[in-house]
């Protein structure tokens, strides 16, 4: 098994061996998870950066527990204090990083193509933690691992993605990789909220009606509606929305029974789902993915810091 | 003092020439065009292999000054068009300030005299400070040297305020050059809406978003009977639109440049290339396809660069930082040349109705022909000098081309501007 | 695949290796006063094979089914950088550790870094009575102050060659053998499947 990544920014840059390999090695960090100590020394004496140039509390906490767990040394360079706010161009921004000699850049950036602007001016290693509208690999792979969990495999699997795709990097990442995986994918919601083109993305259907493809999925992925970015008004109101395209208990009866439930976090009840269906025990995989995300995130950084320019090809 | 072209091969289809001749310049005028040509004392040139033809034109240019210097200057932009085989410009006015007074036309004009190396046509605006609100002082830039007038860069947003434009400056008989650009479907946008925008998760610029204002500027075209001119024209669309206007006999002309007829949005890939974000955006291979038809059948009437010289410190961004635009007046006629007549598609006299005449005579500027009489404004090119583009070697202050590292034909050699030699054996005379 | 090796001999084979499993399992039961506290934790990817088939004899011997866990040490490793192997086995111990006599079984004791990293890793998961290292073979070229406390056999053998145990569960047949190493070719377990 060969994995020679230095960088995990483009998620179609991935095999799906490739993508295997995180998954399986995620797995044997949910071992090291589930201990009394939970920390392992396999990255002792290497520098992390954590570089959020957009604030975010879930992911950057999950990096950093992921970090610490690992025993490397992090550093939380972002909020309002960076340089970027202060007028400092991003390439000056990572030379200085340069010079603290670090070894991974964690990056999050509102602007798209971001973290492979950094991967061309530092010898560390890269990792995107979302940038703009473009790609989120870490949550795409957390989903994965959750989704591979419950239903073992990926072939032919039919998983439907609702809400606002054409605004989500989570989708930039997640429905390439479910390509590559080999899944059906169904994106659902109201043109405002479809990408130009969801073929680019690997859409296999597009539709605006979810209680007519409901009853095919064996994953649903509802998206969070960012309330606070609906600029432009892409539909009339949450009511409307959570009528057309929430996961309700009384839409329920549409599902098969094995059908699972995920979300990016942080959920919006009454909007994506209202609490029966957010809160289902054997459905909502919701906080599985949480921790999946701490144990993926191991993964990453032990196979990306030891898997590149190593010279050897086990 | 008399100087003596041989040898080399003559197109001009205002006069219909096509052939190896000799041209006599004297006084900064072309005495004479004809085989054999000897006149006692005249220096001679043997330009044996190479082809002369009218100085070219570049039409929509940005030289950035006054206010930009650090991006361009007159100085070095129009060295930069000699070295690409123009012997002139006409320059856009979003400068710093505006060009939207006779005070600016007339400092660029003078500065351009001073130090130029190809002549400046400045280009008013339509609007004070490019707002879209108030009438620039049309008369008064026009009175300075104005050629043409254009909100480049953004483009009149109300459609009543663009025929008030239109209806009041028509009385100076200069053409109302359009930058179609839709606000209120473009945005933010950055990169073509569709494939790329949807890969990179970047926000679209609609082919739309340009057409709806090609439509609207047809028609207030038909309105108000002003001239007018559709500013780098990229969408297929758009292009139908401007064929139908002219079939209707209306006086709407379209320009294209280089890159939106030799690049696509599928150039742009996830190195998010800054050089390559341009306005309006690269559109599909369909749009590119259908922009070489326009060539070749006459519709579009100009090849134009867009010439957007920006510092490496302000493309080195993210690409939502990074402004729009792309260097072009050193690669322009090499790739036309490389793309267009070494491949048969079209021939080198509409090439120079494209770069020669069609700009001229759109800016109302005074005809120049390889006859007797006419200015000697001359372009002269080697047509198989191969070689590739280097940043290294640009004239311009600024390196954003998006055709760094490509494989070109042809080459200007020479280039006289009233008689006088601006660039000679591809390299700037000082 | 085994055959591409330049097997320069063959040190214990199958009948070997069972006989002096057999004798190990006896060791550590007298070590011990008996089976009662002990718990066999075999480091992967062939110690714990050797682990199993000495939980097997001692229940032989004693009657009594001993706690059996496996170790990855890949988390613990020194040299993880230079001896990347994305393939992990998950550590599986299904008992509590804390008060137990751990026997760590290994194929081939050699610098004993491997067995600094299994430490540590067990050290991670509680706080064992006493641990105990239990080995196939002993190379020699310790660089760590190692020993093993049940050794099935010492093995003289210089830097340049590989000393490895194939067993029938993974590779169809049982040995160790020494292996001349190619130039950068480094010691160690043989994968899975004995390629």
């Amino acid at each position: 098994m060969a994995f020679n990544h230095k960088h995990l920014i483009d998620i179609t840059e991935y095999s799906d061996s490739d993508i295997m390999t995180i998954l399986e090695t995620a797995k044997a960090f949910s071992e090291v998870n589930q201990r009394t100590i939970k920390k392992v020394p396999t990255l002792k004496g290497k520098t992390i950066v954590n570089m959020f140039n957009e604030p975010s509390t879930r992911t950057r906490s999950s990096f950093e527990l992921a970090e610490k767990r690992l025993s490397a040394d992090s550093l939380n360079f972002g909020g309002s204090s960076t340089a970027t706010v202060k007028g400092e161009s991003l390439i000056d921004t990572v030379a200085t990083l340069n010079s603290y000699k670090i070894d991974m850049v964690v990056v999050r950036d509102k602007h798209a193509g971001a973290p492979h602007i950094i991967s061309q001016h530092t010898p560390a290693c890269v990792i995107d933690a979302g940038d703009g509208k473009h790609q989120h690999p870490t949550q795409a792979l957390l989903d994965l691992y959750t989704i591979w969990q419950h239903k073992q495999s990926f072939d032919g699997l039919k998983v439907g993605i609702v809400g606002d795709i054409g605004h989500s990097r989570v989708c930039g990442s997640l429905v390439p990789a479910l390509k590559i995986m080999g899944a059906e994918v169904t994106l659902i919601g109201p043109g405002t909220l479809m990408p130009a083109r969801p073929d680019v993305l690997g859409a296999d259907h597009v539709s605006a009606d979810l209680d007519d493809v409901l009853p095919e999925l064996d994953v649903v992925y509802m998206l969070r509606i960012q309330r606070e970015r609906l600029e432009g008004a892409p539909f009339p109101s949450l009511r409307e929305y959570h009528n057309l395209f929430g996961l309700t208990q009384k839409r329920e009866k549409l599902m098969k029974p094995d059908t699972i439930i995920c979300h990016p976090g942080p959920i919006n009840r009454g909007v994506e789902f209202d609490s029966y269906m957010a809160d289902h025990p054997e459905r909502s995989v919701i906080l599985e993915q949480v921790y999946a995300g701490i144990c993926v995130r191991m993964a990453a950084m032990y196979l990306l810091l030891g898997g590149a320019d190593n010279g050897l090809d086990s | 003092m008399a100087l003596i072209l041989k040898n080399a091969h003559v197109v001009d289809p205002s006069v219909e020439l096509d052939g190896v001749m000799d041209v006599l310049i004297e006084d900064g005028k072309i005495a004479r065009v004809a085989e054999g040509i000897e006149v006692e004392g005249a220096e001679v040139r043997d330009l044996s292999g190479k082809y002369l033809v009218p100085g070219l034109v570049d039409m929509h240019v940005h030289l950035r000054e006054p206010g930009f210097e650090h991006k361009e200057d007159i100085a070095s932009g129009t060295r930069s068009a000699a070295k690409g085989g123009f012997t002139g410009v006409c320059c856009m006015p979003n400068t710093d300030p505006v060009t939207d007074n006779g005070v600016v036309v007339g400092y660029i004009v003078a500065r351009a005299a001073q130090v130029g190396k190809c002549r400046v046509y400045p280009a008013g605006a339509m609007s004070k400070g490019l707002k879209g609100e108030i009438i620039s002082e049309m008369g008064d830039m026009v009175a300075q040297g104005a050629v043409a007038f254009t909100d480049d860069g953004r483009g009149i947003q109300d459609a009543g305020m663009m025929r008030r434009a239109m209806d009041y400056g028509k009385m100076f008989g200069r053409v109302f050059m359009s930058h179609c650009q839709d606000e209120g479907l473009v945005g933010a946008g950055q990169v073509n809406e569709g494939v790329v925008s949807t890969r990179l998760g970047l926000l679209g610029w609609p082919a739309q978003g340009e057409e709806l204002q090609i439509a609207r500027d047809i028609m207030l075209s038909e309105l108000t009977g002003c001239a007018v001119h559709i500013q780098h024209i990229s969408t297929a669309a758009g292009l139908d639109m401007v064929r139908a206007a002219k079939d209707k006999g209306l006086a709407v002309t379209c320009e294209v440049t280089p890159h939106h007829l030799f690049l696509s949005e599928d150039d742009i890939d996830s190195t998010y290339n800054t050089s390559l974000k341009v306005n309006p955006p690269l559109r599909t291979k369909a749009d590119c396809e259908a922009l070489i038809e326009g060539v070749k059948d006459g519709s579009i009437d100009a090849v134009v660069t867009d010439h957007a010289p920006h510092a490496a410190w302000e493309k080195a961004h993210e690409f939502e930082y990074a402004p729009f635009g792309m260097t072009g007046l050193e690669t322009s006629f090499a790739l036309i040349n490389t793309h267009l007549v070494k491949t048969g598609q079209i021939d080198y006299s509409q090439m120079v109705e494209l770069m020669a005449v069609a700009p001229r005579e759109i800016l109302g500027l005074e005809p120049v022909k390889i006859a007797e009489g006419s200015v000697a404004d001359i372009t002269v090119f080697d047509p198989d000098a191969e070689w590739v583009v280097d940043e290294a070697e640009f004239v311009s202050k600024s390196k954003n081309s998006g055709f760094i590292g490509a494989k070109l034909v042809g080459r200007a050699t020479d280039v006289f501007v009233g008689g006088v030699a601006t660039l000679e054996n591809g390299e700037i005379v000082e | 695949m085994k055959d591409t090796y330049q097997v320069k001999s063959v040190v214990m084979d199958d009948a070997e290796i069972e006989r002096s499993l057999t004798r190990i399992a006896h060791q550590i039961l007298e070590a011990n006063h008996g089976a009662e506290n002990i718990a066999l934790v075999g480091i992967v990817t062939r110690g714990d094979l050797l682990a199993k088939r000495l939980a097997e004899k001692i229940e032989q011997i004693e009657g009594t089914k001993v706690p059996l866990g496996s170790l990855d040490i890949s988390f613990y490793r020194d040299d993880f950088l230079t001896n990347f192997a994305p393939e992990i086995h998950a550590t599986h111990i299904p008992f509590d550790i804390d008060g137990k006599d751990i026997v760590l079984v290994d194929d081939v004791l050699y610098t004993g870094r491997t067995i600094r990293a299994a430490l540590d890793a067990v050290m991670d998961l509680g706080r064992p009575s006493v641990i105990q290292l239990a080995v196939l073979v002993d190379r020699g070229h310790r660089e760590l102050p190692i020993r093993a406390d049940f050794v099935g056999k010492n093995v003289p053998s210089s830097h340049d060659e590989n000393v490895r145990l194939f067993l029938e569960e993974v590779d169809g047949v049982s040995a160790v053998e020494i292996l001349e190493m190619k130039p950068g070719e480094r010691a160690g377990s043989a994968p899975l499947g004995g390629e």
